[in-house]
């Protein structure tokens, strides 16, 4: 039932992306329009889907419930600024990040759900370490697209895009608030998993790959936010290093595949 | 009476012809007094912008109102002569002329199609034809007319949509830089008229703070007044630099007066928070070099020019639906003109009458009952005889007026005592105060348009870079 449920919504977030890169090359507003409707219902089924996962008594945390979790996230943020902000643009660049995690959940096969006696723990640890990510993706969004509109800018490209791509301080700006909604996140959600490993492994860390990506991510991001604070790491420099830094949370995503059992704290 | 026109503009004449005949401001009273001397010339009008110098005309002559034009340019500057000056000069008459008109001042003829100053330009040239009693019935009532003709153009056309101004393309490039013009610092290097037109459009868009900086002190405090902004010394302004968001620079400096180390050091003490540099001089004082500097934008004259290329495009499409505007407005004013010609009036006048006498006596050769043929002839010519006595004197006025050169004054007045019907619609009847006073000026326009100038600084023509 459930998949069911989440091929609607694929098809209809693929609809979605469809459409807001075709918009990319037109004038009109209209295609955007449809995109933002079709993502809606896509999300709207999605949040379906996610409700019936979590209320309906199915234990364990899987891979593949974090992506699906991970995805709403990035759309439901996605969802806000746009409405609030009116920058249909966006959906072009967030949308098939979206895209990618959730398929990913159908594709990728399915593992056994962790059950251990920590799993409140885990799923806390899951959850904002999830809402970190989400942060960290738009900031990554927010920084292609500054490197977008800046190459546009200094080349004098003045061609459509150059007209849809908002201004260079306001994607600065966005970068900068995704960064700080990220960080507690994943500082918390490094914090929690730290902890539940104590309890169950008895130590906190076990420097597998997972973890060491965290740590590797957690200390870039806070060198950037540090940076961008205390000598002006802003603007273009910014943009590049959340690019960078988006690496190493994708690098953690497969340090947790490669470990082929889910999410353990193992 | 003719409508005609001699003049010159950037398509029949270089620059440096033009500005030799441009007539200052301040001396516009007497160069108007010079053309009303020429014998035959009964109204005028002396248009002169950026872009173009013409003289519109009443005169009894056309061919002789041509010559007197041509000898009012010839003797406007010691330096050009005749042969220079004829080839150039383009004349029309009657319909061509208005037709010309009413193109100028839509906007159709301009350098930049579209462009809104030279409605503005229109309105101030007729306004001191006005105050040295220049212009008369015809001129005044030909040039209200063009002023709605590129009202109705503005409003029924998107001609005038997406600014191709050099100095608002600044503006709309600031934008993609800045989100929000107003918490915003812009400083103004130089006094060039084009970067002072953009920096009235940065502050139209609510621009926090103006820094201003020129060598020449009496400029700066002028210029401080104008733009409520913060004079810096000339030779600290690098200094400032980094204060500023957005700065323009338009000096007449012939090296480059800011060099990539300036900008570089600026973003350094903004924490590389983006500057955007405009360079609308020439020869160019921003070393191009500066592109280099990254989190710094520099535009110069040609790159602005290539931002607005894709908009004077769309406007060239919208011009010819305007083309077919002005044809119709032609049509009317032709009708009005009409009108003022003897010989339709005499006709009209010589109708209604025949059509009251007709009319008065049937009802009362009804009310009679039935007559004798003799009395019914007594009757019939009591009537035409006292119609033809009345119309003798008015008759005989209008005929004599059709040879004079000042005629139309009796027509337009036979035609009024009669009730023969005006040549123009009610609406037309535009007060050259309600044009002036940017009412119905839109959104769009108010953008583009230095509508909001402070009335005591009224930009120069020369200076709009068109």
């Amino acid at each position: 039932m459930t998949v069911a449920f989440l091929q609607l919504t694929l098809g209809l977030y693929f609809i979605g992306i469809l459409l807001s890169l075709v918009y990319l090359l037109r004038r009109s507003d209209v295609l955007a329009r449809v995109a933002l409707a079709a993502t809606c219902i896509g999300f709207a089924i999605h949040t379906v889907v996610l409700a019936v996962q979590v209320f309906s008594g199915e234990v364990g945390v899987t891979f593949h419930k974090a992506l699906s979790f991970f995805s709403w996230s990035l759309i439901l943020v996605f969802l806000l600024v746009v409405l609030l902000q009116r920058i249909y643009v966006l959906g072009a660049f967030i949308l098939p990040i979206a895209f990618l995690s959730l398929i990913s959940t159908v594709v990728l096969p399915s593992e056994a759900p962790v059950l251990q006696p920590m799993l409140q723990a885990v799923w806390v640890h899951v959850t904002l370490s999830m809402l970190g990510a989400v942060g960290f993706a738009v900031a990554f969004v927010a920084g292609v697209m500054y490197l977008m509109q800046e190459r546009l800018l200094k080349s004098k490209q003045f061609n459509v895009l150059f007209f849809k791509l908002p201004p260079l301080d306001f994607l600065d700006t966005l970068n900068q608030r995704s960064m700080l909604l990220g960080f507690p996140f994943l500082t918390l959600g490094i914090l929690t998993g730290a902890i539940s490993a104590q309890v169950t492994l008895g130590s906190y860390v076990s420097w597998n790959p997972e973890q060491i990506w965290a740590l590797v991510t957690w200390v870039f991001y806070f060198v950037v936010l540090m940076g961008r604070v205390t000598v002006g790491w802003r603007a273009k420099k910014a943009a590049y290093l959340t690019i960078v830094g988006f690496a190493g949370v994708l690098l953690t995503f497969l340090g947790v595949v490669l470990k082929g059992n889910g999410i353990s704290v193992s | 009476m003719n409508i005609i026109l001699v003049g010159l503009s950037h398509k029949t004449a270089p620059v440096e012809l033009r500005e030799l005949l441009v007539v200052p401001d301040s001396r516009m009273g007497e160069a108007l007094n010079r053309l009303m001397a020429h014998e035959g010339i009964r109204e005028g009008m002396l248009l002169q912008t950026c872009n173009r110098v013409e003289v519109y005309a009443v005169a009894d002559q056309i061919e002789q109102g041509f010559s007197a034009i041509q000898e009012f340019f010839v003797d406007t500057h010691l330096s050009v002569s005749a042969e220079q000056l004829m080839p150039r000069l383009y004349c029309h008459a009657e319909d061509r002329a208005i037709t010309h008109l009413f193109r100028v001042a839509s906007s159709l003829d301009s350098l930049v199609v579209g462009e809104p100053q030279i409605l503005r330009q229109v309105k101030d040239s007729f306004q001191e034809a006005l105050t040295h009693n220049a212009t008369g019935v015809i001129l005044n009532k030909l040039i209200k007319k063009a002023i709605s003709v590129a009202k109705r153009v503005r409003t029924e056309t998107r001609i005038a949509e997406n600014a191709v101004s050099v100095s608002y393309a600044a503006v709309e490039l600031a934008k993609k830089v800045f989100s929000n013009l107003s918490a915003r610092t812009v400083m103004l290097v130089g006094a060039g008229e084009m970067a002072k037109l953009a920096a009235q459009h940065l502050v139209n868009h609510g621009v926090h703070e103006v820094l201003l900086t020129t060598r020449d002190p009496i400029r700066a405090a002028d210029m401080a007044a104008r733009f409520n902004g913060v004079s810096i010394p000339f030779d600290d302004f690098r200094a400032n630099m980094h204060r500023a968001d957005i700065v323009l620079c338009s000096t007449g400096a012939s090296h480059y007066l800011i060099g990539p180390e300036d900008v570089e050091r600026a973003v350094r003490a903004r924490w590389n928070q983006p500057i955007f540099l405009i360079d609308v001089s020439v020869p160019r004082n921003i070393d191009p070099d500066v592109r280099q500097v990254d989190n710094a934008f520099l535009f110069d004259i040609d790159d602005l020019e290539s931002h607005i290329e894709q908009n004077r495009e769309e406007r060239r499409l919208e011009a010819t639906r305007a083309e077919s505007i002005v044809k119709d407005e032609v049509e009317v004013i032709l009708k009005w003109l009409q009108s003022l010609k003897a010989t339709p009036t005499i006709i009209a006048l010589r109708k209604r009458a025949d059509a009251l006498r007709q009319a008065e006596l049937q009802k009362a050769l009804s009310r009679l009952g039935t007559l004798t043929p003799e009395q019914q002839e007594a009757v019939e010519g009591l009537a035409s005889g006292i119609v033809n006595k009345l119309l003798h004197g008015p008759l005989v006025a209008l005929k004599s007026a059709a040879q004079s050169s000042n005629g139309f004054v009796y027509i337009e007045a036979a035609r009024l005592f009669y009730d023969l019907g005006q040549g123009l619609p009610e609406q037309e009847s535009v007060n050259v105060e309600d044009v002036r006073d940017g009412t119905d000026v839109t959104p769009d326009e108010m953008a583009s348009a230095p509508a909001e100038e402070p009335e005591q600084e009224r930009i120069p023509r020369r200076a709009l870079g068109l």
